[in-house]
C-alpha cells in the first residue's frame, strides 16, 4: 500500500466520521443565524461570529449577553469562559499533532470544535501508530463535513430569520438549544452539582449588571464540580 | 441591543482571537507537557458551569413576555431537558422542545 493511498484513506475515514454531525451542525447554525438576526446583528456581523469565532455555544452566549446590553468586557469574559474547554482539547491533541508545521497547527487550532476534537481523540486512541500525515488527514476529513456547513447554515438562518414571523417564538430558540446541548453532558454527579450551583447563583445574583452574576456563578460552579469530583474519587478509592 | 458597530466588531474580533489562542495554546506554544490534573478538573466543568446559569433566567423570565412567567416556555424547557437526559441526543431534544413550545403556545397561549 502506498503512503498516498493510506493518507487518502485516513481522510475519508475522518470524513465518514464527521458526516453524522451534519444533523447537529446545520440546525445549530440555522438557529445561530436566526438568533443573531433577532438580536439585531446585521448579516456581516452574524457571519463574522461564525467565521472568526467558529464556536457555537460561546457565540450564543455572546449574543444573549449583548441582547441584555452587558458591558463589552463581561460579554468577552463569559463567552471566553465557555471556550476554556478548548485548552483541554488542545492539550489532549498536542502529543499527536504537536510535530506538525506551525501553519498546519494553526489550521488545526482554528478548526478545533467539539465534534472534530471528539472524533480525532477517539481515532488517535484507536490507531496510535498512524503517521503524522495520516493523523492530519483524518482531522481534515473530520472537519470537512462540519466546519464549512457551520458558515453556510449560519448564513441561511440569518437570511431566513428576517422572514420568520414572531408567532414562531424564536426568542426561545436560544434557551432550547442550550438546554439540548447541556442534557447529554450531565454525565456525573459532579456535572449535576456544578449545573445546580450555576443556576442557583445566577438567579440569586440576577439583580447585578448583566453578565456579572453569571461570571460569579460560573466560577463557583466550576469549583463545585471539581470538589465533588474529588469527593467521589475519594469514596471510590 | 445598544452597541456601536465598532463595539460589536470589537467583541467579534477579540472573542475570535481569544478562542483561537485557547485552541492553539498547548498545540502551538506550550509544548507537549500535559496539563496538571487540577487544571483539567476545572476545565472539565466550564460548559456545565456557564450554560445553566445563562439559561435559567431566560426560562423563568422570558424576554418575549417582558420578563413575565410563561407556562408554555417553562414546559418546553422541561421537555427539552427530559428528552436530552433520556436520549442523550441534542437534536432530538431541540426538536422535542420546539414541538412542546408550539403545542403549549397553541393550547395555552
Amino acid at each position: 500500500m502506498s503512503e498516498t493511498s493510506s493518507i487518502r484513506r485516513a481522510y475519508w475515514r475522518g470524513f465518514r466520521g464527521g458526516l453524522p454531525f451534519l444533523l447537529v451542525i446545520v440546525p445549530f447554525g440555522l438557529m445561530f443565524g436566526v438568533a443573531g438576526t433577532e438580536a439585531g446583528l446585521n448579516l456581516a456581523e452574524v457571519m463574522g461570529f461564525s467565521i472568526l469565532v467558529i464556536a457555537g455555544a460561546s457565540q450564543f452566549t455572546a449574543v444573549q449577553l449583548m441582547t441584555d446590553n452587558a458591558p463589552v468586557i463581561a460579554v468577552l469574559a463569559t463567552s471566553l469562559a465557555v471556550n476554556l474547554r478548548m485548552a483541554m482539547y488542545s492539550a489532549s491533541l498536542a502529543p499527536h499533532l504537536g510535530a506538525a508545521p506551525t501553519g498546519v497547527r494553526a489550521l488545526i487550532a482554528y478548526f478545533m470544535v467539539d465534534q472534530s476534537y471528539t472524533l480525532a481523540a477517539q481515532e488517535y486512541e484507536k490507531r496510535p501508530d498512524q503517521s503524522l500525515a495520516e493523523k492530519i488527514a483524518y482531522y481534515a476529513g473530520a472537519c470537512t463535513p462540519i466546519c464549512p456547513q457551520w458558515y453556510f447554515s449560519t448564513w441561511l438562518g440569518a437570511v431566513l430569520g428576517r422572514a420568520i414571523p414572531p408567532e414562531f417564538a424564536l426568542d426561545f430558540a436560544v434557551p432550547i438549544t442550550f438546554l439540548a446541548m447541556l442534557a447529554p453532558i450531565m454525565r456525573t454527579l459532579a456535572h449535576i452539582a456544578a449545573a445546580f450551583v450555576s443556576i442557583l447563583v445566577a438567579l440569586l445574583l440576577a439583580f447585578l449588571p448583566a453578565g456579572t452574576g453569571l461570571l460569579i456563578a460560573a466560577v463557583l460552579a466550576m469549583m463545585t464540580g471539581a470538589q465533588v469530583e474529588i469527593w467521589m474519587n475519594g469514596r471510590r478509592a | 441591543m445598544n452597541y456601536s458597530s465598532f463595539e460589536i466588531w470589537l467583541i467579534i474580533v477579540l472573542l475570535g482571537i481569544g478562542t483561537f489562542f485557547l485552541r492553539y495554546s498547548f498545540l502551538g506554544m506550550l509544548g507537549r507537557r500535559p496539563l496538571p490534573d487540577w487544571a483539567l478538573r476545572y476545565l472539565r466543568y466550564t460548559p456545565v458551569a456557564v450554560l445553566p446559569g445563562l439559561v435559567a433566567p431566560l426560562v423563568l423570565w422570558p424576554q418575549a413576555t417582558g420578563g413575565a412567567f410563561d407556562a408554555p416556555r417553562l414546559i418546553a424547557a422541561c421537555v427539552t431537558v427530559l428528552i436530552g437526559l433520556v436520549t442523550r441526543n441534542t437534536l432530538a431534544a431541540i426538536v422535542g422542545g420546539l414541538m412542546a413550545l408550539y403545542l403549549g403556545l397553541y393550547l395555552l397561549g
